[in-house]
């Protein structure tokens, strides 16, 4: 009696073994853990704009398309299927069955029309909308069928696809809890638990969410995301060091290399990153600057030899360690498609730097260089201070400079105060700053390139091109932005990366590594150097014992 | 007459605090760099978005009239929306304030503890303790507060709390300033006539001490103390930014690089109302002690 | 002249004389980059080791002594005096005039003067050249620095003002300017000695700060202060633990101007 009583009990244990494990699936639960530099400003997916508020929204958001940040290729999400027609106006959608938001409410096709009709209200300025906007006119989002919907913008726009990778379904009753986020229903594979301002947001598993595995398993994995508000990067990365965080991205190179000397498996480098570190010089003709500056940020020969005069192998291997290459454009090498490879970076060569400079009238007197006029060259360079980085980049510059006779006055500025300077009074002779760049396709930069825009940062706001140059860049970027076929598009980009590279508007100094720090625990990470890097793919990430 | 000093006491003090909120805004509203917000470098963003950003931005106007209609609504408990930070001013520092305070209040009484007792130690003249003072102080003067907070949460077992970092950060900040100014004050009272005739009638030297040397400098004591509370949360500050703890110190910083006319008012209020408090109150005990005495 | 305070003296003209001769002393120019060694341990080359650009930082540190050494205590002098005096003045004066300085110094204390800093920088040209920015910053620490001290100073003159000798002065026809000037202000000095001890490496420390906000020592030029900031980096200090040797010059500074004026001094 009692043997049979036992076999039964035992018999019962290893089916709940067998069920639990098929139905949880391997290595599941555990807790992801990770910082963000500072509070969310907003947790209405509609109105984000900020990386905190960002990093959250990609957590919980259920967006119909996803960019594998690997192959960096469209994938289906929400949508099982998509296409665009009508010359790039219009996209059609087709939803998967039976989708439910984290409250278990369905999820319809009118909520997709309902998200995009709200993104591009014009009262609520949502940059993500922004993004849509390529010319005036109203959208239409309709049902077109079941599960169907159909959304038409009044210009073509040149990628369309990729966009929605930003853009999370949401329904009404969604935007109406914004302001409560743990109460907010949402169809990514986590959603809002807990805020606690200053300290945490703590995500929980969305029991409804759609995607499986493989063999059948509901993901995601892990069963809650905590991402702790930490602004010192040195406090993150101890924390790291103590197993209390399970990534950080991104890592300073220091650190990067004090921590592959003794945990080589945790310091990742995924390689070139998308961003750009580059100076530019003050073109504006009204700036408040003496008017012979201005006819050296004007000449096409000064800037090219101020490009050749830098030592961006140096910067590479002192200022990053080795974990940085030398920038030849607005693209980097990371972004596959889109960079010209015909492009190489400026090489270190001062001796040509001042022969250019000889041909444009300048000369040595006494170690020093001048102008026609006689005027010693001297600028300043204002950077953000606070930025280690960038003011030892400006210290090797110094140097750099100095050897073609050239005096370089580095300037560290609260970062307002810069804005304030190449925004409002054009008040600075040159700057140094770095580009983060989201975006793969060149749409995103268009208000970096085209003349009349208030990111073309060396003139910005240009009633009419001040120079040919820019007049062509204007006329490839607008060409581009309408033309929908790749090859196309990107032959008339690459013209624009080769205008840059020989006109220098922007000197292009490094594509800095996109550095990261990956606990040994965590697994199924696959780092990307487009954002997130690390937990691009978070419902496949799982956590060893 | 008593009701006359009273009135006159609340009324400077009072309107000290009115201007303390007035200038803080002021120098804000008119640093370089007001108005303009990073998200407008953006590459996403759209034309319509960019000036509707920088409309808001631009929303404080005239100074006078903007801070005479903030009085207006903090006199109904409104202190305004933080623009950097998109929440109620008033809850913000409901939330950090206690924080700062905990952290100051240990850092002063960790820094004015040990720094009274040495400084009084060394009334008795002694070259070892002297030289050990002028050592230990020299050494804590020179010690960036904000790295031996640092320090200690790097060397600290897990869960330390940055606040209690920031509240050794502070003891570090305040005990040599202590240490320095109380030897100055009593050194001087020890060499008064009057303990010198206390000696020579044979009185104890610990009575001399408290009875003839504390008792005589404490008004002098008393203005250190008050000013050590503003030393105190002054010195709170840039540690609390280091150490990411979450008081005001770290949101006055924040604030003060996003510009945030809104909230930096409050904050002058605050810290010039903690100041003058502080200060008054360290003056009421004096004119009590000298009433006393007189 | 005991044996401590001779060796006290001996350091600090030594010191004073490094930065003096430091275009013969220092091993190579400050702005000097070894580019092949940046972030080098101490060797005979580099006997400090170098910094993350690879300049010598024994160089550096010796030039940097003639900007701190020489400026942070003016700085502190100026700080010192104009507390001095104000708060002479309200302790002496007492009644309303007193209670409007020390406001004002409440005020002073409480105001974010990161703006002012912001402003004036936002007011010097771009091209400034080193010496007129350090000049700069020094002198707005001096003139920002008195209203802590004055409360105390102010404190400790009301005392002052009350004693049997200042009476006696008064009783003698002593009165006014003449009787703070010689009897209220000299008696001020213990207080005032120890306020210019704190203010020296609490500049030194703040000129550092200042970089944050473009005020400072413009690069190249060195400074104690910018040397100091290095050691933010608690876990590049704790590998590289000769990161501390500005650290631990400057406390010997200070140690030594303490040195120089031992307590039997303040009677005096």
């Amino acid at each position: 009696m009692k043997r049979r009583a036992f076999l039964l009990i035992l018999a019962c244990g290893i089916l709940c073994g067998v069920v639990a494990a098929a139905t949880i699936g391997p290595q599941s639960g555990g807790e992801l853990r990770f910082c963000v530099r500072a509070d969310p400003k907003t947790f209405n997916p509609i109105l984000v704009e900020e990386e905190p508020g960002e990093t959250v929204r990609y957590l919980t958001g259920g967006v119909l398309i996803r960019l594998n940040r690997i192959t960096q290729e469209l994938e289906p999400e929400l949508a099982m299927s998509w296409r665009v027609i009508n010359g790039g106006r219009t996209i059609q959608f087709e939803l998967r069955d039976g989708l439910r938001y984290s409250d278990g409410s369905a999820l319809a096709a009118s909520d997709v029309a309902f998200t995009m009709n709200t993104l591009l209200d014009p009262k609520l300025h949502s940059i993500t909308g922004d993004m849509f906007r390529t010319g005036p006119g109203l959208i239409s989002a309709g049902v077109t069928g079941r599960n169907k919907i159909e959304i038409t913008f009044p210009q073509p726009v040149a990628g369309l696809a990729r966009f929605f990778d930003q853009v999370p379904v949401v329904s009404p009753r969604a935007l109406a809890l914004a302001a409560q986020p743990a109460q907010m229903p949402v169809a990514g594979p986590y959603r809002i638990e807990e805020y606690k301002p200053g300290s945490h947001v703590l995500l929980v598993r969305n029991p409804y969410y759609w995607k499986r595995d493989a063999a059948g398993h509901p993901l995601p994995y892990l069963d809650r995301v905590r991402i702790s508000i930490q602004q010192n990067r040195d406090l993150e990365m101890l924390r790291f060091l103590r197993g209390e965080l399970d990534f950080v991205v991104p890592v300073d190179p220091e650190s990067f290399d004090r921590l592959a000397a003794h945990a080589r498996a945790e310091a990742v480098d995924a390689g070139s990153s998308l961003d750009a570190e580059f100076i530019w010089f003050n073109q504006v003709a009204s700036a408040p600057i003496p008017a012979y500056k201005k006819a050296w940020f004007q000449s096409q020969e000064f800037r090219r030899a101020i490009s050749e005069a830098i030592n961006r192998e140096d910067i590479c291997r002192v200022v990053y360690r080795k974990h940085a290459v030398p920038a030849a454009g607005p693209v980097s090498a990371a972004n596959r498609f889109w960079f010209n490879s015909r492009l190489k970076a400026q090489p270190h060569d001062p001796a040509a730097a001042l022969a250019r400079l000889k041909q444009a009238g300048f000369r040595t007197v006494g170690g020093g260089l001048q102008d026609r006029q006689g005027n010693p060259v001297e600028f300043s360079l204002i950077t953000n201070s606070g930025n280690k980085t960038r003011e030892r980049m400006a210290a090797m510059m110094q140097q750099d400079l100095a050897g073609i006779g050239i005096k370089l006055n580095v300037v560290p500025l609260d970062f307002p105060s810069l804005l304030e300077r190449i925004s409002r009074s054009f008040n600075y002779e040159a700057s140094m700053l770095g580009f983060v760049n989201v975006d793969l396709d060149p749409n995103g930069q268009m208000n970096v390139w085209v003349s009349s825009a208030e990111m073309h940062q060396w003139n910005p706001s240009q009633k009419s091109p001040a120079t040919a140059w820019e007049a062509e860049i204007d006329r490839l970027m607008l060409a581009q932005s309408s033309e929908l076929g790749p090859r196309k598009r990107k032959a008339l980009f690459d013209r624009v990366q080769e205008i840059v590279w020989e006109e220098a508007p922007f000197v292009y100094l490094v594509n800095p590594n996109a550095l990261s720090a990956i606990s040994t625990r965590l697994k199924n990470v696959q780092p990307s150097v487009l954002r997130p890097q690390t937990f691009w793919n978070v419902e496949r990430l799982t956590l060893a014992p | 007459m008593v009701l006359h000093r009273l009135l006159r006491a609340c009324v400077s003090t009072g309107l000290t605090i009115l201007l303390g909120g007035l200038f803080a805004a002021t120098l804000a509203r008119f640093a370089p760099g007001f108005g303009v917000d990073e998200r407008e470098f953006d590459p996403r963003r759209g034309v319509a978005s960019l000036q509707d950003l920088r409309a808001r931005r631009q929303a404080v106007g005239n100074i006078v009239s903007y801070y005479g209609g903030y009085l207006a609504r903090m006199a109904q408990g409104d202190l305004g929306v933080s623009q950097s930070l998109g929440r109620p001013v008033a809850e913000l520092l409901a939330e950090r304030l206690p924080v700062t305070a905990k952290a100051a209040g240990a850092g002063l009484l960790l820094g004015w503890l040990p720094g009274l007792l040495l400084a009084l130690a060394t009334c008795r003249p002694s070259k070892t303790l002297d030289l050990a003072a002028g050592v230990l102080s020299a050494l804590l003067l020179c010690l960036p507060s904000a790295v031996v907070a640092l320090a200690l949460l790097f060397a600290a077992p897990t869960g330390l709390r940055p606040s209690v970092a920031v509240g050794v950060a502070v003891a570090i900040v305040v005990f040599p300033r202590v240490l320095r100014f109380a030897r100055g004050i009593l050194g001087q009272v020890a060499v008064a006539p009057h303990v010198q005739m206390a000696s020579a009638k044979g009185v104890g030297p610990y009575r001399i001490l408290i009875a003839h040397i504390l008792g005589p400098a404490l008004p002098s004591l008393l203005a250190l103390a008050g000013v050590s509370i503003s030393v105190a949360f002054g010195a709170a500050i840039p540690v609390e930014v280091i150490t990411d703890s979450p008081g005001i110190g770290q949101l006055a910083w924040q604030a003060a690089l996003q510009r945030d006319v809104a909230l930096l008012t409050s904050l002058g209020i605050l810290v010039t109302t903690i100041t003058v408090a502080a200060n008054s109150l360290a003056g009421v005990v004096q004119d009590c002690l000298r009433q006393e005495t007189a | 002249m005991s044996s401590l305070r001779r060796l006290a003296m001996l350091i600090l003209v030594l010191v004073y004389a490094a930065g003096l001769a430091a275009n013969w002393l220092a091993p190579a120019h400050y702005a000097a980059q070894f580019r092949d060694a940046p972030d080098a341990a101490p060797s005979r080359k580099f006997p400090l080791g170098t910094d993350a650009v690879g300049r010598d930082v024994l160089s550096r540190l010796i030039y940097g002594t003639r900007v701190s050494l020489v400026l942070a205590p003016a700085a502190a002098i100026l700080a010192t005096m104009v507390a001095g005096l104000l708060g002479g003045v309200a302790g002496y004066l007492g009644g309303g005039m007193e209670a409007v300085i020390l406001r004002a110094a409440d005020l002073f204390v409480s105001l974010p003067w990161l703006f002012l800093l912001i402003t004036v920088r936002a007011m010097l040209p771009l091209n400034v050249p080193p010496v007129e920015s350090v000049l700069v910053t020094f002198l707005l620490l001096g003139l920002l620095g008195w209203a802590g001290p004055a409360r105390v100073v102010g404190a400790t003159a009301r005392v002052i003002r009350r004693q049997d000798f200042v009476l006696q002065a008064r009783a003698s026809g002593s009165g006014g300017f003449r009787l703070l000037a010689l009897h209220v202000l000299p008696n001020l000095k213990p207080i005032l000695l120890a306020q210019f001890w704190i203010s020296v490496p609490v500049f030194i420390l703040s000129e550092a700060n200042l970089g944050f906000l473009g005020l400072g020592v413009g690069e190249p030029v060195p400074s104690w202060g910018g040397l100091l900031r290095e050691i933010e980096n608690v876990q590049a200090v704790a590998a590289n633990p000769w990161l501390l040797a500005p650290l631990a010059l400057l406390v010997v500074v200070v140690g030594c101007f303490h040195l120089l004026t031992p307590p039997e001094d303040y009677s005096k």
